[in-house]
């Protein structure tokens, strides 16, 4: 049971630093961003050719991911999204583009990096085993990290300026920008925020389960179901939803066991009950 | 006005025209009888995709066709192969079971708005694979194949359809068939549109507290639209499922779902017939390409962004705009 609890903190914190990213661009813009699993994916890469093909120390390796992502992530936003919020009649509009940009992105990725399963070697080796718990030290240094990011993001957004003017932002676009918030210029780095976590979690995540180019629309898959349970837009929503859904993985594929591969099926028709009870998830705001 | 009408009346019969002589015609002179499958595709297609239109009618983002598609298929195809049922017969039962369906999956659901109903719709895709993979009747990922081709259908005694398999042509078969179900759903989603029910759905789109305020029904226009739109991926997957002569989990998937979405974009979310020009297009547009090989789907989707920021209203708003020019 403890080793079923671990293994559910552990997936959660990793599940929530990447809904977190999605939650962020979908506060700011209203954008649901299908292209956050290909990000993921590109962070994952980017780490695997640093780190594991040049050889270069995993540190740096984690933050060239986070900076490509951030970069791409502004330009998205500057060029695409604005443009399109701008001239289009309907907000859902966004969605093609999204998804355009989701397809676009895994044939770059394709090209660029093949259709091969890359792993990463280990960043530090053995593992721990006491109490009944067993679990691998990269593991565990990978949830500590994930955790670290995720204490990081929400006192960032809590203290800092930055933080302020896009909670402010998230709140209500029109009163913060008659109170002088510079409107494009955040929106611009929150996006770039929200690609640059999802390229980080790709990157932790390369040196434990590696990286192929078509886990990207299932990982945008699961982090929709966290911000679904959480309540879109809100950052606390994201963080729970992310370690509920990582608890009822890890639980669901103990005790479902002998009834085969049944664990999502459980998990998404109870996300759906629960979703009929409370439309807007556990903390989302009304009619996201 | 009279002139409007005549207009009309005009590209109406020149649309049948083009499909049901033109393209024959055309096909069997140039002998590319591989087009007849593309294009039955694309009619199926655009009648799944024009039930997604019908949802973004009445302001929901439903991502969630292909479960209705799959379900469709499974539904015909198991009537067929376990209790001998004709094809014609369970074409509309496979319709009415997913508009069933949708009725009690909708009354939920129904209640999500913006994003909270594209995600659920989403999920609901996958649940239907995953359904599909764990149910014993639909005999698992090794889905049910070597379904027969539709048969004969006769009216007291009078043979309206022939059956399929006796056909030297059965593509042209499917062509004719997916094609008129095309047009009678385009007619139907069309009447529908400019009907008492259009302008209600219309009201919903923009705002539902305001519409429900002064006395429309909502939750039941909501279910009627998404029942509608049910109705006809339930039918188009069951005409792919007996084209294919298989159904499997994988037949319809999330991507289907995305693709019969962007159809719906593409074509534009204020025009009726905006799913079956979208369609057309991405259809076709992603068969062209497939020369370029590797660089498909990159210049595929390069070509979408593009479209996007160029015509972000659809590619029926260009009409307009040449208009608002002339």
């Amino acid at each position: 049971m403890e080793q079923v609890i671990a293994n559910g903190l552990y997936l959660g914190a990793q599940y929530a630093l990447i809904a977190l990213g999605l939650t962020l661009i979908f506060a700011l813009m209203n954008v649901l961003n299908f292209a956050h699993g290909q990000m993921y994916v590109m962070g994952g890469f980017i780490t695997y050719t640093i780190y594991g093909q040049l050889g270069l120390p995993f540190v740096v390796a984690l933050l060239a991911s986070g900076a490509t992502l951030a970069v791409i992530g502004a330009l998205m936003e500057k060029f695409l999204f604005r443009t399109v919020i701008r001239r289009s009649h309907r907000e859902e509009s966004t969605m093609l583009l999204a998804a355009a940009t989701a397809f676009f992105f895994d044939a770059v990725i394709l090209l660029l990096f093949g259709e091969k399963q890359r792993g990463v070697p280990k960043i530090v080796k053995g593992v721990f085993n006491d109490a009944g718990i067993i679990m691998p030290y990269d593991r565990l240094v990978v949830g500590a990290l994930a955790i670290i990011f995720i204490a990081a993001f929400v006192l960032y957004m809590q203290y800092s300026r930055v933080g302020r003017a896009m909670r402010a932002l998230a709140q209500d676009r029109v009163a913060a920008q008659l109170m002088g918030v510079r409107v494009d210029r955040y929106s611009m780095i929150g996006f770039a925020m929200g690609a640059m976590l999802a390229g980080v979690v790709g990157g932790l995540l390369v040196t434990i389960t590696g990286v192929n180019s078509g886990i990207g629309g299932p990982i945008s898959i699961k982090a929709f179901l966290m911000v679904m349970i959480g309540g879109a837009g809100v950052v606390g929503g994201a963080i729970a939803g992310g370690f509920i859904l990582g608890m009822m993985e890890s639980v669901g594929l103990t005790v479902l066991r002998e009834y085969g591969d049944v664990t999502y099926l459980v998990i998404f028709a109870a996300l759906m009950v629960f979703l009929s009870i409370r439309p807007n998830g556990l903390m989302g705001k009304p009619w996201g | 006005m009279t002139s409007n009408r005549n207009m009309k009346i005009v590209s109406v019969v020149a649309f049948l025209a083009i499909v049901f002589v033109a393209v024959p015609a055309a096909i069997s002179s140039s002998g590319r009888f591989d087009l007849y499958y593309t294009l039955t595709s694309v009619a199926l297609l655009s009648i799944a995709s024009a039930g997604v239109w019908l949802t973004f009618y009445i302001g929901r983002i439903n991502i969630g066709q292909g479960a209705y598609a799959l379900m469709g298929g499974y539904v015909s195809a198991i009537l067929v192969m376990n209790h001998g049922w004709s094809f014609w017969l369970t074409l509309p039962v496979a319709g009415l079971f997913c508009a069933a369906a949708s009725v009690l999956i909708g009354l939920p659901i129904l209640r999500l708005r913006g994003v909270y109903f594209a995600m659920v719709t989403l999920v609901l895709t996958e649940v239907a694979r995953l359904l599909a993979l764990a149910l014993p009747i639909t005999n698992g990922a090794k889905g049910i194949v070597s379904i027969p081709l539709p048969g004969a259908l006769s009216v007291f005694g009078i043979t309206l359809i022939p059956d399929f398999a006796t056909l030297q042509n059965s593509r042209l078969a499917f062509y004719l068939l997916a094609v008129t179900l095309m047009v009678v759903c385009f007619a139907v989603m069309y009447r529908l549109v400019n009907s008492r029910i259009g302008k209600l759905c219309q009201s919903l789109q923009q705002n539902e507290e305001l519409a429900s305020s002064i006395g429309v029904n909502i939750a039941y226009l909501r279910i009627i639209a998404y029942a509608v739109s049910s109705f006809f991926g339930g039918v188009s997957g069951a005409i792919f499922a007996a084209i294919s002569q298989s159904i499997y989990p994988s037949s319809f998937t999330v991507t289907d779902s995305v693709n019969f979405m962007l159809n719906c974009f593409l074509g534009g979310l204020g025009y009726v017939f905006g799913p079956m020009l979208g369609t057309l297009v991405l259809y076709f547009g992603w068969d062209l390409l497939f020369q370029t090989g590797q660089f498909q789907l990159l210049i595929y989707s390069g070509l979408m962004i593009v479209l996007m920021l160029v015509l972000p209203n659809g590619l029926l708003s260009l009409a307009e705009i040449t208009r608002k020019k002339g």
